[in-house]
């Protein structure tokens, strides 16, 4: 982001911030605490569900920390804003939520305000959670306050000013958060409903896949049209996406079920936590979410039909496409087709690479990332292994690899500045794989997956 | 025909520009350390340093090599005149069959390179791409400390005091 | 047997001036002089008894130096060092005078397999007496040559001494004379408070090269000329090889050779990776025809229990009547196939030249092994020569043997060419055999006195080894045009036992009932897997135990000592629940849980306890080691480093293979084909500490402990996660799923 922009937004906010203060900020009391529960004082069903829907809306991607306590937060989330650091939700009666009362969590998820009356930054997503239902919020509140207190406490967020000051918030809201974003829709089935009431609300799918404005609010005309998270890019899902085959229910259901899709990749990045989650999670919301996504996606139109066909029909004849005179060509063929040309199915085997969103996409930086640091098994799971190169590789290697690579596997025209972007991923991933506490459930086939 | 430099010597090697590193060290250099686990990168037993990082051979075609210095184990000292790490994993006796072990010593000595008082936290996670099937796991810890208190001690010793590597 | 072995190593021999010591049953001669029925002798020690020819043991040169020779293989467990050790001892030589020769079918005894952790027990002792009786006679050699009596004289460094200074080297006192002489059934064993290398942690003698680049392994090998194969293997057992154009892969760079023989598919190249290539070129070009039809994944327990016919035994039975049951319980525990998952894929070199094949190889048989792949040539064994060339650690009957054996069948065809042949990761994983899956069903009862008054115990599994000895035991035989049967599995006799090791429990029970089925059916190839069916066994019994404490309201070292008599037991689960800090009653932190367990290795071998704290995840169910602490009586100690690295390894090994590790298949492939497919343990799981408190019984036998942790330690764990949760987990492995539903539940 330029820097002149954000100076430009910060002044906008700050002014609207001043005019909201006046009414936000005098408006949001604080909700006297409570008595920290004991965890028998709730529903077994109620908390079962609740655990269930914290998988749907990825509670302890952003929560738990490697290393850390579940749900003990202290996970960095970069902003352009600067970063900040995501809370305890534990019931500590001191450093988590323990004195909550259930009123207090509601207000968190459907306004953004913690229960001394303070304003959340939107990097919690309560532009989404505004969507959930009273009774999930009950079920999630169930849930957590019969997780296991971790006195762990919140680490200082690293802001600039002005937008350390929370008062901002406030004005942000005033712009952006609107009430009542989902509404059923009577055309369409029950499950299409239910997967655009969990889409839009606790799976807050638009936090990564829609682009957002230059004050860090999701762009509303532009749902679904992509997004960057964590120096990945979150494709866009909906009819400007770049995959190679289009995306249909089914392959979507697979997908987020079993972390992988044979004509489609496996979840790496941040989607790989989760898809660990969503495996986890009922056969029914699942499919249902998929549903929607897939609604979403849009019918593809028969040229892009034709032409998810022919990528697939020359994944699975093995021919060899002829070959391009570049000097990534040799790379190619020495380190990354032995895998990924063998017959070796999904998820074990490499995917063709023809089959890749990443390699059709609108820049490197997922593809860089994945060269530099492969795929890490996951301790005691059957789960893909990918080396990494970056030690073996330069930047100038790996730049001349990923330009052969969008030559010869997609039409799209060429990438720029190719380099400096591999040096960057190269910097900054170590970063994430430090910090991420890392997906548990991987992709894998069918019956070696959690059930539900 | 390839030229590579390896242990700070070049060598003219016949192959093709597909054949993983492991291969040319093993076979046309003789050299025993870097061993075939796998050929996949899963296990790390291939690990030798290229520039100073840490790489699997195994999966390093020649064409990568353009230019850059591959030490393997055997550059790093010999039984008579051993370098810190290798007699760090002598003295404390680490390794049972020991097929592992040259490619955790090699992951070793580019972490002390660049880090010379890791943590415990930070070796463990350093040595996460090897396997070692035995259980050798605490001595080869133990080990990767020694050989950074070593490597500390050495760096005591003036420079031509220090025996010829 | 090996007579003609005997003879070639006294014409090699002869005129060297050199002490050979060797041994002969002294039945044979009983039976020559028919005599009156007088007791059979006593027969000498250790492996100086079960070889009707035994080799010799220890050489002395006629310039001093020594040469010890052992039957055994070095596997990583340190037993060149060990046995190195324990001949200087004994001769009275400095530690760095001798060198160890390993299993070798032309130079040592035929000492069987490298297995069952008799090693120490076999040929520990033989070596020892041997040394022990060898100094004796140049002892009385020299009090010959010096006219004094025997007990006046003193050995040191190599050396016969004189109280008046009067020195006669080894070397000069076997100049004179070749002797050759009987193993007495006792010796002189020296004193152990006199110890000086024995009993110390003397470093290994094979460490050195292993972390400088020396060549080590038989990976290593590179014999001049030596040409380099692959083998295309079946996609799944049974398969058969309908078609296989070979032409263009005849064709590529550095293709030397394809050979086929029936289902038996290699290419030989003269570089590696042009054989890797060529491999790959070739495994397209093949065709098969699969007839696999493997069992059920998930159906396991049932296949063995009720689908697979059983030969059912009693093992152990005892009764008395009078002792009342008040409470009963009963469980069933289950194990999948586990692999050996070497680090290092089988490799094996064979030469074939003038009619005799010479094959270099990591196998834990050399003679067996030479047996069969001298069956499976169709040639006489005298003209096949196996040597033992140390591999990666096989953990049992892993694809070594095989290995050879396909080195032997492509070396044939290509006479005078060394050939090496390397499996790839993926074979080794798909065609080792593994540790066959069992069931276990426990059932008992408490009686009044809070004690066991009732035990029932049933054992299903296979067979244990299916170990050469018989050609139809390596795949190569097996898939040959004229091809070998499998052998009818047998089981392993006890005492030892195999899908029966450790079955019959050590604690003394009034009412005890083991019944062992064995199940001659093999679905899966199977064999010998360190610990044999001691792992689950244990792991049964020691879970079951703390089952029934639990039951009793009894502490579960308290109620183990209570039906334990043996008195060396009793110490080393002592020494474990001190070395932790076990106290009864003791508060266990959050989300931890401490977990006991005890075991005497077959019953015969090695003790060892262990005590472990682990830490449960609520919300993900990950189990991890927080530490182990383990407690080892393995007899007269030789290296005390040494034991501890096997204990130490050990506790790694069973945890990974009790936390994480399945063999999986489909309806007709092994799946588990690579680290991805068949994860182990890595650095993110390795506990903090681990101790081993080594129980030191100087003078008492050896006790083999390369096998003796891995039961007490997978059911350690077991119930220190039960401890943690509340729940029990009875089917291995103990997977972070399995434990997650445990809690959900």
């Amino acid at each position: 982001m330029k820097k002149k922009t954000i100076i430009g937004g910060a002044l906008v906010v700050l002014l609207l911030g001043g005019a909201a203060a006046a009414f936000a900020v005098a408006w949001r009391s604080a909700i006297a605490a409570i008595d920290p529960f004991k965890p028998q004082s709730f529903d077994a069903a109620l908390v079962k569900r609740g655990r269930e829907l914290a998988a749907i809306g990825n509670c302890n991607d952003c929560h738990t920390v490697r290393g850390g306590k579940n749900f003990a937060g202290g996970l960095p989330v970069p902003t352009p804003f600067g970063t900040i650091y995501s809370s305890n939700i534990t019931p500590d009666a001191e450093t988590g939520i323990g004195r909550w009362p259930e009123a207090a969590f509601q207000r968190a998820m459907r306004v953004g305000v913690d229960r001394e009356g303070r304003h959340l930054y939107p990097t919690f997503p309560y532009d989404h959670f505004t969507n959930v239902s009273d009774e999930d919020d009950r079920a999630l509140y169930a849930y957590l306050m019969t997780r296991e207190p971790v006195h762990a406490p919140a680490r200082a967020n690293r802001l600039s000013f002005p937008f350390d000051q929370r008062v901002v918030v406030a004005g942000w809201k005033l712009l952006f958060l609107h009430r009542d974003t989902y509404k059923p829709d009577p055309a369409k089935s029950a499950e299409w409903n239910r997967g655009a009431y969990l889409v839009e609300g606790l799976a807050h799918c638009g936090a990564c896949h829609t682009p957002r404005n230059v004050l860090g609010a999701e762009r509303a005309t532009a749902a679904f049209a992509g997004g960057d998270v964590d120096n990945w890019k979150a494709y866009a899902i909906n009819a400007q996406s770049p995959s190679p085959v289009p995306w249909d229910a089914d392959a979507l259901y697979a997908y987020l079920r079993e972390g992988f899709h044979p004509d489609h990749g496996t979840a790496r990045g941040p989607m790989a936590e989760v898809v660990s989650n969503l495996s986890s999670v009922s056969v029914g919301d699942v499919r249902a979410i998929s549903i929607y996504v897939a609604d979403v996606f849009g019918a593809p139109s028969p040229d892009r039909k034709r032409q998810g066909e022919a990528a697939l029909a020359q994944a699975k004849s093995g021919a060899a496409a002829p070959a391009k005179d570049l000097p990534g060509a040799a790379i190619y063929a020495a380190a990354c087709a032995g895998c990924h040309e063998s017959d070796r199915p999904a998820p074990y085997g490499g995917i063709h690479l023809g089959l890749s969103t990443t390699i059709s996409g609108p820049d490197p930086r997922n593809l860089a990332n994945i060269v530099l640091a492969g795929v890490r098994p996951v301790e005691g799971e059957r789960s893909p292994i990918m080396p990494g190169f970056a030690a073996s590789m330069s930047d100038a290697q790996i730049a001349a690899l990923l330009n052969y690579l969008r030559s010869r596997f997609s039409s799209q025209p060429a990438w720029s500045d190719v380099e400096n972007i591999v040096a960057e991923a190269r910097r900054t991933q170590t970063a994430y794989l430090e910090t991420s506490a890392g997906a548990r459930n991987v992709p894998a086939d069918p019956p070696q997956r959690d059930k539900p | 025909m390839m030229t590579v430099k390896v242990n700070g010597q070049d060598h003219q090697v016949d192959a093709e520009p597909d054949t993983p590193l492991l291969y040319v060290l093993r076979d046309d250099l003789k050299l025993n350390a870097a061993k075939f686990g796998c050929g996949l990168g899963q296990c790390g037993s291939c690990t030798v340093i290229i520039d100073g990082k840490a790489v699997l051979s195994c999966v390093t075609p020649m064409v990568l090599l353009d230019g850059k210095q591959v030490t393997t184990l055997e550059g790093l000292g010999t039984a008579s005149q051993p370098a810190p790490i290798q007699r760090a994993f002598m003295e404390e006796q680490a390794a049972q069959c020991g097929y592992c072990i040259a490619g955790m010593m090699m992951r070793a000595q580019a972490l002390l390179q660049r880090n010379s008082k890791p943590t415990d936290e930070q070796i463990r996670a350093e040595l996460a791409p090897h396997l070692c099937r035995c259980g050798t796991h605490m001595r080869i810890l133990r080990a990767v400390h020694r050989a950074a208190r070593l490597m500390d001690t050495a760096e005591l010793v003036p420079a031509d005091k220090r025996s010829a590597q | 047997m090996n007579a003609s072995v005997i003879l070639d190593r006294r014409r090699l021999l002869a005129g060297s001036g050199a002490l050979i010591v060797s041994f002969s049953l002294t039945n044979a001669f009983a039976q020559d002089q028919s005599p009156p029925a007088a007791p059979p002798a006593p027969k000498p020690p250790g492996s100086l008894a079960t070889s009707p020819y035994l080799d010799s043991w220890i050489r002395i040169d006629a310039d001093g130096g020594i040469t010890v020779y052992t039957g055994k293989a070095e596997l990583g467990q340190g037993f060149k060092t060990a046995f190195q050790q324990i001949a200087a001892e004994e001769l009275d030589v400095p530690f760095t005078s001798l060198k160890v020769v390993t299993a070798d079918t032309k130079l040592t005894a035929n000492e069987g397999y490298t297995s069952g952790s008799h090693s120490m027990q076999d040929s520990g002792t033989a070596i020892q007496n041997a040394a022990a009786q060898a100094r004796a006679i140049l002892v009385e050699e020299a009090a010959k040559r010096l006219d004094l009596p025997a007990e006046n004289l003193r050995t040191e460094n190599g050396a016969v001494i004189a109280p008046d200074g009067r020195k006669l080297s080894y070397g000069e006192l076997v100049a004179a004379d070749r002797l050759h002489v009987q193993a007495q059934p006792s010796s002189k064993l020296k004193d152990p408070a006199a110890f000086k290398v024995m009993g110390q942690s003397i470093p290994r003698v094979d460490i050195p090269a292993k972390v400088t680049g020396g060549v080590a392994y038989v990976q290593d090998l590179r014999l001049p000329g030596m040409v380099h194969a692959r083998v295309v293997r079946p996609p799944s057992y049974g398969a058969q090889l309908v078609d296989c154009d070979a032409a263009a892969v005849e064709k590529l760079p550095g293709v030397v050779k394809v050979v086929r023989d029936g289902n038996f598919l290699a290419v030989v190249a003269k570089g590696e990776f042009q054989a890797v290539k060529a491999m790959q070129a070739l495994s397209a070009a093949a065709k098969w025809k699969e007839n696999a039809q493997l069992p059920k994944q998930d159906d396991l327990p049932s296949l063995l229990t009720t689908t697979l016919a059983s030969k059912d035994s009693v093992i152990f039975e005892r009764s008395n009547p009078s002792a009342s049951s008040r409470k009963t319980i009963e469980a069933t525990y289950t194990r999948p196939y586990q692999a050996h998952g070497s680090i290092g894929p089988s490799c094996a070199v064979a030469q074939f030249t003038d009619g005799a094949m010479t094959v270099w190889s990591h196998t834990q048989g050399v003679y067996p092994d030479r047996a069969a792949i001298a069956e499976m040539l169709r040639v006489p064994p005298a003209s096949v020569r196996v040597m033992h060339v140390e591999g990666s650690g096989c953990y049992g009957h892993n694809g070594a043997d095989d290995a050879a054996a396909d080195a032997a069948l492509i070396a044939r065809a290509l006479p005078g060419v060394p050939v090496r042949v390397q499996w790839s990761r993926e074979q080794e994983h798909a065609w080792e055999p593994f540790g066959p899956a069992m069931v276990t069903k426990l059932k008992a009862s408490i009686g009044d006195d809070g004690k066991i008054a009732d035990w029932n115990f049933e054992v299903w599994s296979n067979t244990h080894s299916m170990r050469p000895g018989g050609a139809g035991c390596l795949l190569a035989a097996q898939h040959m045009a004229q091809p070998f049967a499998v052998p009818a599995a047998r089981p392993l006799p006890l005492p030892e036992g195999g899908g029966d090791r450790n079955a019959i429990p050590i604690y003394t029970f009034p009412n005890a009932h083991v019944v062992h089925h064995f199940l001659p059916d093999m679905p899966i190839r199977i064999s010998a897997m360190r610990a044999l069916g001691a792992y689950h066994n244990v792991f049964s019994i020691e879970s079951f135990m703390d089952e029934l404490a639990d039951l009793a309201g009894a502490d579960p070292v308290e109620f183990r000592l209570k039906h334990l008599d043996d008195p060396r037991g009793r110490d080393v689960i002592a020494k474990a629940a001190e070395g932790f800090g076990w106290k009864k009653g003791q508060k266990v932190p959050q989300d931890r849980g401490f977990g006991f367990a005890f075991a005497r290795y077959k019953n015969l071998a090695a003790y060892c306890a262990i005590a472990s704290e682990v830490e449960v995840n609520r919300e993900t169910g990950r189990a991890r080691l927080v530490r182990a602490v383990a407690a080892v009586d393995s007899g007269q100690v030789v290296n005390p480093d040494g034991l501890t690295n096997q204990i130490e390894g050990a506790i790694m090994q069973s945890t990974s293979w009790t936390l994480y590790e399945r063999v999986t298949f489909d309806e007709s492939r092994i799946t588990s084909v690579d680290w991805q497919t068949y994860p182990i343990l890595r650095f993110d799981a390795v506990p903090e500490k681990i101790e081993v408190h080594i129980i030191n019984q100087p003078g008492k036998p050896f006790l083999g402990s390369g096998e003796t942790g891995q039961g007490p330690a997978a059911a350690s764990l077991a119930n220190a996660i039960a401890n943690a949760t509340g729940k029990r987990l009875r089917n291995l492995p103990l997977t972070r799923k399995r434990i997650k539903d445990a809690i959900d539940a």
